[in-house]
């Protein structure tokens, strides 16, 4: 924590993975569904909400037990808990939607290996209370969700011509077939990162230069 | 699925490619690339922890699968990962204690690496007999080891050109990814059908 | 450093196995309980799921059918799927209209596709000996190029009557289905590949291949037992 800022709140828990602290585009993690699974918009969101989904559940079991978990087994103890949840989503997307099931194929079961639900956990969950825990990774969730979107609404419009599967482009349209294939996945990302990189230095370039508040004073 | 060891190996090393093109081991492709020297021996500890998990994987399903048990699958195969890296740990630890710093978080990191967990899954979800799972884990982590490398062969040689400064970071090593990517699919139905 | 929301980890001098074993069991107890319970409690809905699909499929292949039942052929004949069928035998769908008179069969054939498997269910007619339609069942092929399988209507009309006799000691089918290039279909057991998605095509007329070498000499025998539908 940084000295000199107010104590997070429940709704600064909430919003910061949102954008700020952005899983994907932020924090550059749970690459492998990022790229697997943006072929379009509507895997995209079914893969961001069954991510929340384990994200929530495994932080607020492992922080309501979080004073009950030695520091040794504490990695495969949060293992075992966010596998549980996986396996719960798995089930309840067979029982929801076969055809999402078949979409989504192996990478439900891989959300036991994102590298977000893991870090969140041990960096997160493990060190606050239920709530505040709960909050943070809803908020990561979501963010994730968004990300996967942003990323998969681009590669479905582009490679596809549609969004959510409606076509918009019309049947005349020549896709551009590259983006839905794997390829596409790492140019979408690459693309997005460098357009918040452009807008970063521009804003940059744009604002008045401010004296560094904490640097050494120059004479 | 009855593909033989040939068509397997071909697979998952060139046309089937982990990370190139079933996206599989994102964390340590983007994370680690930046030198050969780091990447090369990752690859080799993680194609050692696929093989482990590849063999538990299997062993674990003659128990689970007649047992009707299969939805204990997810959890015992990822303790069983988590268990094989706490053993690499411990021997990259002792053999080179260098090394063991170079590769730092990454080297736990292994547990939570898609192409590990996504080799036991797989195997599972083809039923591939024993040779065939074998086959599969080791040209799984050849095939990983190879796309670490070159990717950080290409950041090793990139870091000395005139990159855009927009691009710089995450968004070029994505680049690159892609490009490389884009090179694997010609090897594409090599080794599938006649 | 403000300490309002956050609370340190446990701190211990070298935790007994003890307190490590029971936190381990608990959570595995937790977490046991959780996934059992979910499993149950989708057991129904999964198995409804699949049922639906299973019959959409078959119908959509089968047109006319209303109802199906499911038998497994094995090297001592044919006989409705139950507890006690042996793991190798295979799978077929016998589809009836409302009068209960047998449509058609359905089987699943499948290959290894561009990215992946394809798996196709086609509609095979005991009396022509012929395959008569196919569904793909699932595929992950190329969006706009291998996909194309599923719309295609040349392709299609390959399997309007895709010719798989048997030879006449009924041992083997007398053709194997062959996937030939574009515009070069000459005989009634060739595939004409889709131009531009060929590895896609191909898998479709390896899956078929395979299933029909080894289910219909077993099938075709015994079909007459297939005809003794429930009128439903």
């Amino acid at each position: 924590m940084i000295p000199g800022r107010n104590p997070p709140t429940n709704w600064s828990e909430f919003i910061e993975g949102l954008w700020q602290r952005n899983p994907i585009f932020v924090m550059v993690l749970g690459m492998c569904p990022t790229m697997a699974i943006t072929t379009s918009s509507i895997n995209s969101i079914s893969m961001g909400l069954a991510t929340t989904f384990v994200l929530a559940a495994s932080c607020w079991l492992i922080s309501v037990m979080r004073n009950l978990i030695p520091k040794e087994v504490r990695i495969a103890t949060y293992i075992v808990i966010i596998a549980t949840f996986v396996t719960v989503v798995d089930y309840a997307i067979q029982a929801i939607s076969l055809g999402l099931y078949e979409a989504l194929g192996a990478y439900i079961k891989l959300i036991v290996a994102n590298c977000l639900v893991l870090g969140r956990a041990e960096a997160h969950a493990a060190r606050n209370k239920p709530v505040a825990a709960t909050l943070n990774a809803t908020g990561m969730g979501l963010g994730f969700t968004l990300g996967l979107f942003m990323i998969g609404a681009v590669r479905e419009l582009l490679g596809a011509g549609k969004l959510f599967g409606v076509s918009l482009f019309g049947p005349d349209y020549q896709p551009w077939v590259v983006m839905i294939l794997p390829p596409g996945g790492f140019f979408v990302m690459g693309g997005w990162l460098m357009l918040f990189a452009i807008v970063r230095s521009r804003k940059a370039k744009s604002a008045p230069p401010t004296v560094a508040v904490t640097g050494a004073q120059n004479a | 699925m009855h593909e033989t060891v040939g068509q397997i190996l071909i697979t998952t090393i060139l046309s089937g490619n982990f990370v190139l093109a079933m996206f599989l081991g994102m964390c340590p492709f983007l994370g680690v690339t930046h030198s050969v020297s780091v990447a090369f021996p990752l690859g080799l500890a993680t194609t050692f922890v696929i093989l482990m998990a590849s063999l538990c994987a299997y062993l674990l399903n003659l128990v689970l699968i007649p047992m009707h048990m299969e939805f204990l699958q997810l959890i015992c195969y990822i303790t069983v990962i988590a268990a094989a890296v706490q053993l690499v740990e411990m021997f990259v630890k002792k053999q080179s204690p260098v090394l063991f710093r170079q590769l730092g978080i990454y080297l736990p990191l292994i547990t939570t690496n898609c192409a590990v967990l996504g080799v036991a899954l797989f195997q599972t979800a083809r039923n591939y007999d024993f040779v065939q799972s074998l086959t599969f884990a080791t040209g799984g982590g050849i095939g990983f080891t190879l796309a670490l490398v070159l990717l950080a062969s290409v950041r090793e040689r990139v870091k000395l050109a005139n990159v855009p400064s927009v691009m710089m970071g995450t968004a070029l090593t994505l680049m690159l990814a892609g490009t490389l990517s884009l090179a694997f699919m010609g090897f594409a139905g090599l080794g599938g059908g006649e | 450093m403000s300490e309002q929301n956050v609370t340190a980890l446990p701190e211990s001098q070298a935790t007994s196995s003890m307190v490590m074993i029971r936190a381990l069991g608990l959570a595995a107890t937790i977490c046991g309980l959780i996934i059992v319970s979910t499993y149950q409690g989708t057991l129904k809905p999964v198995a409804a799921n699949k049922q639906i699909a299973l019959e959409r499929a078959v119908f959509k292949v089968v047109p006319g059918a209303t109802s199906m039942r499911e038998f497994v052929a094995t090297t001592a004949g044919i006989q409705l799927a139950g507890e006690n069928t042996p793991d190798n035998a295979l799978k077929f769908y016998a589809a009836y209209d409302r009068a209960g008179a047998l449509k058609g069969v359905a089987a699943e054939g499948a290959a290894n596709g561009y990215a992946g498997e394809v798996r196709v269910l086609y509609a095979y007619d005991p009396a022509r000996q012929a395959i008569t339609g196919i569904g793909v069942v699932s595929m992950h092929e190329t969006p706009g190029i291998g996909d194309k399988i599923l719309t295609d209507p040349d392709f299609l009309r390959n399997f309007n009557a895709l010719d798989v006799r048997l030879n006449s000691d009924m041992k083997a089918v007398a053709n194997a289905v062959k996937v030939v290039k574009h515009g070069t279909k000459q005989n009634p057991w060739e595939i004409d590949a889709i131009s531009g998605a060929t590895i896609t095509s191909k898998a479709v007329g390896k899956g078929i291949r395979e299933s029909t070498e080894k289910l219909l000499p077993l099938l075709l025998p015994n079909a007459d037992k297939l005809k003794k539908g429930d009128a439903k």
